[in-house]
């Protein structure tokens, strides 16, 4: 009831909003958005359509296209015939279209917003800003706190903990971690928690950079780490053939207990059919206690293709999405009256400073992470902080090792190859 | 003006004609190809130079290549000469090339067996060439169903005589050999309708001829049969040939070129290279296009060579 008043609440606000700096928009405007999974789709659909009642003259095309297939396809979209607003991601993935000048330069809407400072990095390449962030989101390690309960164990703190917790896990014959590696990302941010527990955020990064070799003794630490846990058997089998949604029942049904994931995988799960007391979340455990906590928290944007037609709706549309109202309403949890959705939420963070985290048990908690205990820094994403080759390599020869970790030496010659060639160019 | 002549010209009577009706015979078949030709230029031909082009420059495919690319010469072909990535998928090209033909004898055998008069053939034929009508995509999916490693059926079957389990998908060892017999399934289908054809066309006299000699079984098939059958047997051997080289998008659906890179092929590769999520290669993509071309190349070759000589002989 208190979201849907919200909620309520908010979208009078927008209206109200409205009527205080309506330009006269007209004309067409297309905007493509990967918000495909059910949660968000509704979200973005939700969006348009308070958009357009604030602009009647606009007419609003909305087209929709798969998450994952997006990546591909945004380079067509952006070199013939563009759309005036898409998604797309910050830091070093939007990198190569604003090297090629198919990215508007939206720094003078960053003097107009407010309450965007902090990630105002993430987005900027030579000095200026090239989209507008609308959601970040925190990983973890979400888990089965009924089954933690059956078995009589807690939230851990130290790797440990966590190691001895996966024993006794194992022991009941379940496993403990789910994971869908069929398209790769998903080892990636194991990586990057293991590397920057080991490690720390500043040799991750500098990882990141190209600064350090894939064949140093740090890196094969990190490793270790990891290896102890799928020496174990920690791991679903065959994760090789699951995309990260499939290996999903396997929480669902209690064959596994963990999920190392963004906070976008808790809309899905409440689908599956857990209620929040059944799942929960803590924050990946230290394992290297002389290093501050790092965590990944990847942020979500909108850009407008340099070759846009509309570009005076779409500003408007990016100012839109980046206010305050509308950050809190579209970030909240989505709320469910059996199957049909009441009020579309993400599900995750907004990032404009003056809005508020609504009041969800993940939220609540992933918030309070990121400002209070992530003293280490906050990371954008294997695939976001690498460059693209990088990156690709990188996750291949991770999934490499999770199936065969004793591959590893050739693994890490393979990449610190790649290093040497990505980084000189 | 003219001297009269003595005798009247023989063709004074005719009208004189234009110059494309004096041409008519030589211009006409190319008025009629022109069209063809102007599409296959511009989508075919072209491009195949295009892409030597780009195989010489490291290219981002963003912008324009004579200004964002950089002229490197044989750099993108040094590369590939290292890159395991790209022998991988060299050998299961050819694992796809060779194993994929199978599907000629498989589809031999299966014509053979239906080409007989029984009541309700006509609906077993059909039923046999249904995974050709069904989309590639549809395939990939019921096969990697079919090769799921805890609820798959394959699975359940092998366990009922104790072998398994065994994740064909996710082992790099069995994983393309997985795949090339889901590709397999609607290849035989095909060669097995055009083997059905080509029976409706055998000579009965010759057959009859051979029974007289007291020729039957293997020795009827192999000498009688399958010489028959040649023309079949070479549009059966193009289109699989042509099928394995096609093999993208159940590798994409299947495995997605996973786990870790063991499936790709060249094409596959490619398009990972230079077009896909963290493709930013066009150079390199374009010299990987480049040897798949060449590889083409040769069955082209023979392809033209054979219809060439088959032309010849009819003459």
């Amino acid at each position: 009831m208190r979201s849907i008043l919200t909620a309520l609440a908010a979208s009078t606000i927008m209206t109200g909003a409205a009527f205080a700096d309506a330009h006269a928009l007209s004309g067409d405007m297309r905007i493509v958005s990967d918000m495909s999974n059910p949660a968000p789709r509704a979200v973005m659909e939700g969006l348009v359509a308070d958009f357009g009642e604030m602009h009647p003259d606009l007419n609003i095309e909305l087209e929709i296209v798969d998450r994952d297939g997006w990546k591909g396809q945004i380079r067509n979209a952006l070199s013939s015939n563009p759309p005036d607003v898409i998604n797309w991601y910050a830091a070093n993935r939007m990198m190569p279209f604003v090297n090629a000048g198919l990215f508007e330069d939206v720094s003078d809407l960053w003097d107009e917003i407010e309450g965007l400072d902090s990630v105002k990095g993430a987005l900027t390449i030579d000095d200026k800003q090239w989209g507008v962030p609308y959601t970040y989101y925190n990983w973890g390690l979400y888990y089965r706190e009924d089954i933690f309960a059956e078995l009589g164990i807690e939230e851990p703190e130290t790797f440990e903990q966590e190691m001895a917790n996966c024993q006794v896990i194992l022991d009941s014959g379940r496993k403990c971690y789910a994971i869908g590696t069929k398209f790769l990302w998903t080892a990636g941010g194991w990586f990057d928690y293991m590397n920057m527990r080991t490690n720390g955020f500043d040799f991750h990064m500098e990882l990141a950079r190209g600064e350090v070799e894939w064949t140093d003794d740090r890196v094969r630490e990190t490793f270790a780490n990891w290896r102890k846990l799928i020496d174990m058997g920690a791991y679903i089998d065959d994760h090789q053939n699951y995309s990260w949604q499939e290996a999903l029942p396997f929480v669902a049904n209690g064959e596994a207990t963990h999920y190392l994931i963004g906070n976008f995988a808790v809309a899905p799960m409440r689908d599956a059919g857990l209620t929040d007391e059944q799942i929960d979340f803590y924050q990946f455990p230290a394992i290297n206690p002389d290093v501050e906590m790092g965590e990944d928290a990847p942020i979500d944007t909108f850009h407008i293709p340099a070759g846009a037609e509309n570009k005076d709706a779409a500003r408007e549309f990016l100012k839109f999405v980046t206010g305050a109202d509308v950050q809190t309403a579209i970030n909240g949890p989505e709320v469910k009256d059996g199957d049909t959705v009441t009020k579309p939420g993400l599900g995750q963070l907004p990032v404009n400073a003056a809005s508020a985290v609504e009041d969800d048990e993940f939220l609540n908690q992933g918030f309070e992470m990121l400002t209070e205990n992530a003293t280490g820094g906050i990371a954008q994403f294997f695939d976001r902080d690498f460059p693209a080759e990088m990156a690709a390599a990188g996750m291949e020869g991770l999934q490499e090792f999770m199936v065969f970790p004793d591959n590893l030496d050739d693994i890490l010659q393979r990449l610190e190859q790649t290093r040497q060639r990505v980084y000189a160019e | 003006m003219t001297t009269a002549p003595a005798v009247p010209t023989t063709h004074a009577a005719q009208p004189r004609r234009g110059w494309y009706r004096r041409n008519e015979i030589a211009i006409t078949p190319w008025l009629f190809l022109a069209p063809g030709i102007l599409f296959f230029a511009a989508y075919v031909i072209i491009p195949i130079f295009q892409s030597f082009q780009v195989s010489f420059y490291a290219w981002d495919g963003l912008g324009d290549l004579a200004d964002t690319g950089t002229f490197i010469g044989m750099g993108n072909y040094r590369e590939l000469a290292g890159d395991r990535n790209f022998e991988i998928s060299f050998w299961n090209n050819i694992k796809w090339l060779v194993l994929y033909l199978l599907a000629i004898p498989m589809g031999l055998f299966i014509a053979l067996f239906l080409n007989q008069t029984v009541t309700g053939i006509r609906l077993y034929k059909s039923l046999f060439f249904f995974p050709f009508v069904i989309s590639q995509v549809v395939v990939g999916l019921v096969f990697s169903w079919f090769y799921l490693p805890s609820e798959g059926l394959l699975n359940t079957v092998i366990g009922l005589v104790g072998l398994g389990p065994i994740n064909i998908l996710g082992d790099p060892t069995y994983a393309t050999y997985g795949i090339i017999a889901a590709g397999l399934w609607p290849q035989t289908a095909y060669c097995m309708i055009l083997y059905l054809t080509g029976l409706n066309a055998v000579d009965p006299e010759q057959i009859e001829a051979a029974r007289l000699d007291g020729a039957k079984g293997w020795k009827m098939l192999w000498y009688i049969i399958i010489p028959q059958l040649k023309p079949a047997t070479f549009i059966a051997f193009v289109v699989t040939i042509i099928g394995a080289l096609r093999s993208f998008d159940l590798i994409s659906i299947m495995t997605n070129g996973g786990p870790f890179g063991q499936t790709r092929v060249l094409s596959f590769y490619m398009y990972e290279k230079a077009l896909a999520e963290f493709g930013f290669r066009m150079g390199y993509g374009a010299s990987i296009a480049v040897v798949l071309f060449m590889i083409m190349l040769i069955f082209i070759a023979y392809f033209l060579w054979s219809m060439w000589r088959d032309e010849r002989a009819a003459r």
